[in-house]
């Protein structure tokens, strides 16, 4: 661990207005991550998981506080700039896969290498590297996105998520949608990249079970921190 | 984004849903095909009519006797011509004293019964000098036409129009040498002229032509005239021979006040560029309406990319959230839009070019497809692209990718 942790957020609120009425969303969330962690981030239904995951994944910025990642201040970004820190540094994995349909595995995991402008060859062989780092056969990677289970394509979304060797990968609900024995298999797949490869690892989730996968749970309530602890190291 | 990879994305966009993306392009195929066939039509028209106009010669002045009045209205009284106002001394006059005359040739003319071996048929009878070939462009098939010897010494002698000829003799004979009668007396036939068809402007193939000095003796018994036509030297402006012709016509007439002019002129120049003003406001016409089915076409372009936007909400979001800037979704859905208009134009192209044919080969309908119009179908098609695609390719770059991929 460095002595300067990847993630700091201090003191992060985001509320959300709609006419007039306002929610807040986050209140005042402090914590840091260092880089190489797995950290599960738990809370019931409204706590303001997603919203953190989206400041976190430099999709949103806060209304308050601050985020700095990798110690570059990106609280204050316009569009543009969010875009280029989310090609660079962040790889997605959503609870309902997102894979672009009527497109191959294969493109569907290059995607994010096409906005980061990579040469082809480059780029044919990250993606090899990914798909098979998330242990998919081969023999899937030119089906269409819909011509394949649930699992495998959670397991795509994973690869197309740390194609880009993102510093941080963020899960929102991955196993949502899959059964408890597929679910295991793709939470597998991310302790595997954790441990194996060093990818800094953020799994957002409400159930115990998937969240004692992680070596860290940080549990939100109400938009505020309300416990922070190690489980493994 | 790389272009090749921008490419591909249409092209998977556009693919996928077939039906919607052909019905789209037709409405674009039915615009730049009738923008470029209408245009076509109406060129081929102006061609035409230009053409035919040009057989008569468009350096033509035409002197009748009759009131001076606005170019057209004076042409259709039935007062102009029917004055003894004009006779073989103002041609005299007129070569003498005015510069810049190609030709001239007087007219006399009539309908006559006319007679030869047994059959016979009603024609105008034209009495007229030997420039007249040259100046109303006519051709000979036999024979020759009137010579300056024939007017001396006021031959009986006749030129047939293609028309009457085939009347008298039939299709295929060559009556050259042979004798037709006129009003009571024997004309020997010299010549045959070539036909000419198609012109309106009085058919010249439907006249038997003598000269103008055995007219005028034997069948008017006058010194008048009914035409003088005047062609115009090459080198020389129409409308200023028509002003000399003019005021030297005045003087020998002996008219001071203009007010009173016995005569008219017609300048075939005028009448050109009438029908041609006339011919080029149709042409825009039918491109207008044409270009109004192209304008249809493109809020058709316009529709389908605002229901792709919305219908590919979490697309976009989720090309943003992979690192997709403003930039490359614009580029996409622009692309796209772009894509269908010049697919839809190349069809087009191809519509407007067959409708073209068939209107020259099967119905025989002028039609003239310009290469201008072909670019311009191609730049107008990217255009509508470009145009009708802004809107919804901003609309899409524009999207939050947190509500996008939240959108249901
Ligand atoms: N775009 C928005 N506009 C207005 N309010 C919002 C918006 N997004 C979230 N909220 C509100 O912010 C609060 C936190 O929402 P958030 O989506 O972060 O919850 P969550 O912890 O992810 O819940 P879940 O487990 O159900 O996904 C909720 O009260 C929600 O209604
Ligand atoms: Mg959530």
């Amino acid at each position: 661990m460095g002595s300067r942790d990847m993630i700091e957020i201090k003191n992060v609120s985001k509320v959300y207005k709609v006419g007039e009425i306002e929610t807040r969303a986050l209140n005042g969330v402090s914590f840091n991550i260092s880089e190489g962690d797995f950290v599960a981030i738990m809370g019931p239904s409204g706590s303001g998981k997603s919203t953190l995951m989206h400041i976190l994944g430099a999709l949103d910025t806060p209304t308050s506080g601050t985020y700095t990642l990798n110690g570059k201040d990106v609280s204050n970004l316009n569009d543009d700039e969010l875009a280029d820190i989310r090609s660079e540094k962040i790889g997605f994995v959503f609870q309902a896969f997102n894979l672009l349909p009527r497109t191959t595995v294969f493109r569907n995991t290059m995607l994010p290498l096409m906005y980061s402008g990579i040469d082809e060859e480059t780029r044919e062989k990250k993606t090899e590297e990914a798909l098979l780092s998330v242990g998919l056969e081969k023999e899937l990677w030119q089906n269409h996105s819909n011509e394949i289970s649930g699992g495998q394509k959670q397991r795509v979304a994973i690869a197309r998520a740390l194609v880009n060797n993102p510093t941080i990968i963020l899960a929102d609900e991955p196993t949502g949608n899959l059964d408890t024995k597929t679910g295991q298999l793709v939470l597998n797949t991310f302790k595997k990249l954790n441990r194996e490869k060093g990818h800094t690892v953020i799994l957002i989730t409400h159930e115990d079970e998937v969240a004692r996968h992680a070596n860290r749970i940080i549990s939100i309530r109400d938009g505020k921190i309300e416990g922070d602890k190690i489980v493994k190291v | 984004m790389k272009l090749a990879d921008l490419l591909h994305e249409v092209y998977t966009a556009i693919t996928v849903n077939k039906v919607r993306s052909s019905l789209t392009i037709l409405g674009i195929v039915i615009g730049i095909g009738s923008v470029i066939s209408m245009i076509a039509l109406g060129q081929g028209a102006q061609t035409s009519i230009e053409d035919r106009i040009q057989s008569i010669g468009s350096n033509l002045l035409t002197i009748r006797p009759g009131a001076q009045s606005g170019f057209g209205a004076g042409g259709v009284r039935g007062g102009a011509g029917s004055a003894d106002t004009l006779s073989s001394s103002d041609v005299e006059v007129i070569r003498q004293n005015v510069e810049g005359i190609a030709g001239i040739a007087p007219e006399v003319s009539s309908r006559y019964q006319v007679v030869a071996r047994g059959s016979n048929t009603n024609t105008t009878v034209l009495g007229t000098s030997p420039q007249y070939v040259s100046v109303r462009n006519i051709d000979i098939a036999h024979g020759t036409f009137l010579s300056e010897i024939n007017i001396r010494n006021f031959s009986k002698v006749a030129v047939l129009g293609s028309a009457v000829s085939s009347d008298l003799f039939g299709e295929a004979s060559n009556p050259v040498g042979q004798k037709i009668r006129i009003n009571g007396s024997n004309y020997t036939i010299i010549g045959i002229t070539t036909e000419k068809g198609g012109s309106s402007f009085g058919s010249s193939d439907d006249t038997i032509y003598i000269p103008i000095s055995t007219a005028q003796r034997f069948l008017t018994g006058s010194d008048s005239v009914n035409t003088i036509n005047v062609s115009v030297a090459d080198d020389y402006d129409m409308t200023l021979v028509e002003e000399n012709i003019t005021s030297v016509l005045l003087i020998e007439h002996g008219i001071n006040d203009p007010a009173e002019i016995d005569f008219n002129i017609f300048n075939q120049g005028d009448i050109v560029e009438t029908a041609s003003s006339i011919t080029q406001t149709f042409t825009v016409l039918l491109g207008a309406v044409a270009g109004i089915s192209l304008v249809v076409g493109g809020i058709g372009i316009m529709n389908m990319m605002l229901t792709n936007v919305t219908e590919r909400t979490r697309e976009i979001g989720l090309r943003k959230a992979l690192g997709a800037k403003r930039r490359d979704i614009n580029l996409q859905f622009l692309l796209e839009s772009i894509a269908l208009t010049l697919i839809g134009g190349v069809l087009g192209i191809a519509l407007g070019l067959g409708i073209s044919y068939l209107a020259n080969n099967i119905f025989g309908i002028a039609a003239e497809v310009s290469t201008f119009s072909v670019i311009l179908a191609f730049g107008v098609s990217a255009a509508i692209g470009i145009i009708f695609g802004y809107y919804p390719a901003r609309t899409a770059s524009k999207l939050n990718p947190i509500d996008a991929l939240r959108y249901e």
